[in-house]
């Protein structure tokens, strides 16, 4: 199946600064994709510019194979966009905006569909109230319902959760699963790792304009997940005994835990051949715990490389 | 052509005249009123009539140009620049919306708020004088071509200004003086020489002039050079939008 976003070697330039350096990428229907990146590496520029908001300096984008330059009309309708900021106009009501979103995006009234949109997003008992009264929650939602009014079949969320408490996130989380049910394909841009981990199919990092990876986000966390096994001492030791030294391990907690590091894609993880090793050496323990990594330490991982 | 789109921003701004009519609508038409009545009560008492008009409806499409100049220019300045403020301006520039479609928009409900207000002083002129319209298709040609002028204008105001300080800068130190020197309240016949010629190179002194001989037939330039001059700035406004909209100018990075 054709990709609905084809990014190919794009560019921005920003006077002397190189925003984006030739990223390409490419977006599969129905998938929820998570752009993941530092502060100004380049993520906001990246959906600016496929949603026509900045021009880009050089490349090619494509949207359900339409150019976003000389079939911008096509390009545009697929697309809703809830930005990183909260623009609202404030003495609008819920209702008019919403309508007036669908309008501008070449779509006749559709009275129910908008009622859908709002009830979906809890929004429909506010219908009636002007943005100014409503809270900042509130206001997100009122901006993914503007998103949605014109029916887009790809949707950029940069950064929807940003601020929100941990319900409103959570409700947040259900919309975007709920959406990527009823079809629409999702790039969300973000800083909280968890919400990626809890919901992109694909998880992409982009640093210094630059996509560094792509990857199934299992797949990810599998290939560049680490494992460790934490192992309570019962007696502390002050340094690891020598016969150990075959295994990659350190001392942590003040002596009080061995902490072991093995891959979990190897035939054997050692960890049999270790706790017989320990009861070898009369070193006894009275717990064990394992820990995954999460992507948001692979993600530290990339950037600081 | 993306009507739909069109009818949004049209109805959008509309709604906004609705919300602020105190504002938008009764705040030009008292202004107005009262420059009547200082001007026609303390100037008309002293001369009454020019060109064998009297005074008081001598200065009615003056008064009524001078309405129409400036709140066309601040209808549509504001239209554009309070969602670059806000940042609301990003919708714009996400929809499948061409430069022409967002300008019948905005500068179409600028425009026809200005040609309500302008039609009402009309209205509330007769109040006071005998207002007469010789050539009425004219008047509405003049009066729709200077709404629409003026409201391109504006939209490039409001394109350039990055600064609640900026947007009213034109208006109050080019456009009123413009117009107060225009000849809304006197004939530029009754000025000095040098002052006459100084007059012409004021562009509002040929929209006042041909606006006022479609109401008398009475004129301070040939009402051809008037209609060619009001024509010409509304293609030039028109030009500098869409050059505005094909570069992105303070719109788009």
């Amino acid at each position: 199946m054709d990709p609905i976003l084809k990014v190919d070697g794009l560019h921005k330039r920003f006077g002397d600064f190189e925003a984006l350096k030739g990223v390409d990428l490419d977006i599969q229907r129905g998938e929820i994709f998570a752009l993941l990146g530092p502060n100004g590496a380049g993520k906001t520029t990246l959906i600016s510019i496929v949603c026509g908001i900045t021009r880009p300096s050089g490349g090619d984008v494509r949207v359900s194979g339409y150019d976003i330059v000389s079939d911008y009309r096509q390009s545009r309708a697929i697309i809703g966009l809830v930005p990183q900021e909260l623009p609202v106009d404030a003495f609008e009501t819920v209702w008019d905006t919403v309508n007036f979103s669908r309008g501008l995006f070449g779509k006749a009234n559709n009275p129910a569909h908008i009622e859908k949109v709002l009830k979906s997003l809890s929004l429909w008992d506010k219908k009636d109230s002007r943005i100014i009264d409503l809270s900042g929650g509130m206001k997100r939602r009122v901006l993914i319902a503007k998103a949605l009014a014109h029916e887009p079949e790809l949707l950029f969320l940069d950064e929807p959760t940003a601020g929100v408490d941990v319900e409103l996130r959570q409700d947040m989380w259900n919309v975007v699963r709920e959406l990527r049910e009823s079809g629409v394909t999702i790039v969300l841009t973000t800083h909280y790792i968890e919400e990626a981990e809890e919901m992109a199919d694909r998880v992409g990092v982009i640093n210094h304009g630059e996509i560094i990876l792509v990857r199934d986000k299992h797949a990810l966390m599998q290939e560049l997940g680490r494992k460790q096994l934490f192992i309570h001492l019962q007696s502390p030791l002050s340094a690891i005994p020598a016969a150990l030294s075959d295994y990659e391990l350190e001392l942590v907690t003040d002596g009080a835990e061995l902490c072991y590091t093995y891959d979990t894609r190897g035939e054997r993880t050692g960890i049999t051949g270790l706790l017989s090793l320990l009861q070898a050496e009369g070193i006894t323990y009275n717990d064990l715990r394992t820990r995954q990594s999460s992507l948001e330490d692979i993600f530290v991982d990339l950037v600081r490389q | 052509m993306n009507l739909h789109a069109v009818r949004a921003i049209y109805g959008y701004e509309m709604a906004r005249m609705r919300r602020t009519l105190v504002q938008s609508v009764v705040a030009p038409v008292l202004t107005t009123s009262l420059y009547f009545i200082v001007f026609g009560a303390a100037i008309g008492s002293r001369i009454s009539e020019i060109d064998g008009i009297d005074y008081g409806a001598f200065i009615v499409p003056g008064l009524i140009m001078l309405a129409i100049l400036t709140e066309s220019l601040s209808n549509s300045s504001f239209a554009i620049y309070f969602p670059r403020f806000t940042g609301t301006v990003f919708e714009l520039l996400s929809a499948p919306v061409a430069w022409y479609e967002a300008v019948l928009g905005y500068v179409g409900a600028a425009a026809t708020k200005s040609v309500i207000i302008g039609s009402i002083i009309l209205v509330t002129s007769n109040l006071f004088v005998d207002v007469q319209v010789e050539h009425p298709l004219l008047m509405l040609a003049f009066l729709v071509m200077t709404a629409v002028s003026f409201s391109l204008f504006g939209f490039i105001l409001g394109v350039w200004a990055d600064t609640w300080e900026k947007l009213s800068i034109v208006p109050a130190l080019v456009i009123t003086p413009l117009t107060f020197l225009g000849g809304s309240f006197y004939s530029i016949s009754m000025l000095p020489p040098l002052f006459q010629t100084l007059s012409l190179f004021n562009p509002v002194v040929y929209l006042i002039s041909g606006f006022r001989w479609s109401f008398y037939e009475n004129a301070d330039v040939p009402v051809a050079i008037s209609l060619a001059m009001t024509v010409g700035f509304l293609v030039l406004c028109l030009a500098i939008v869409r050059w505005i909209f094909i570069t992105g100018y303070r719109l788009r990075n």
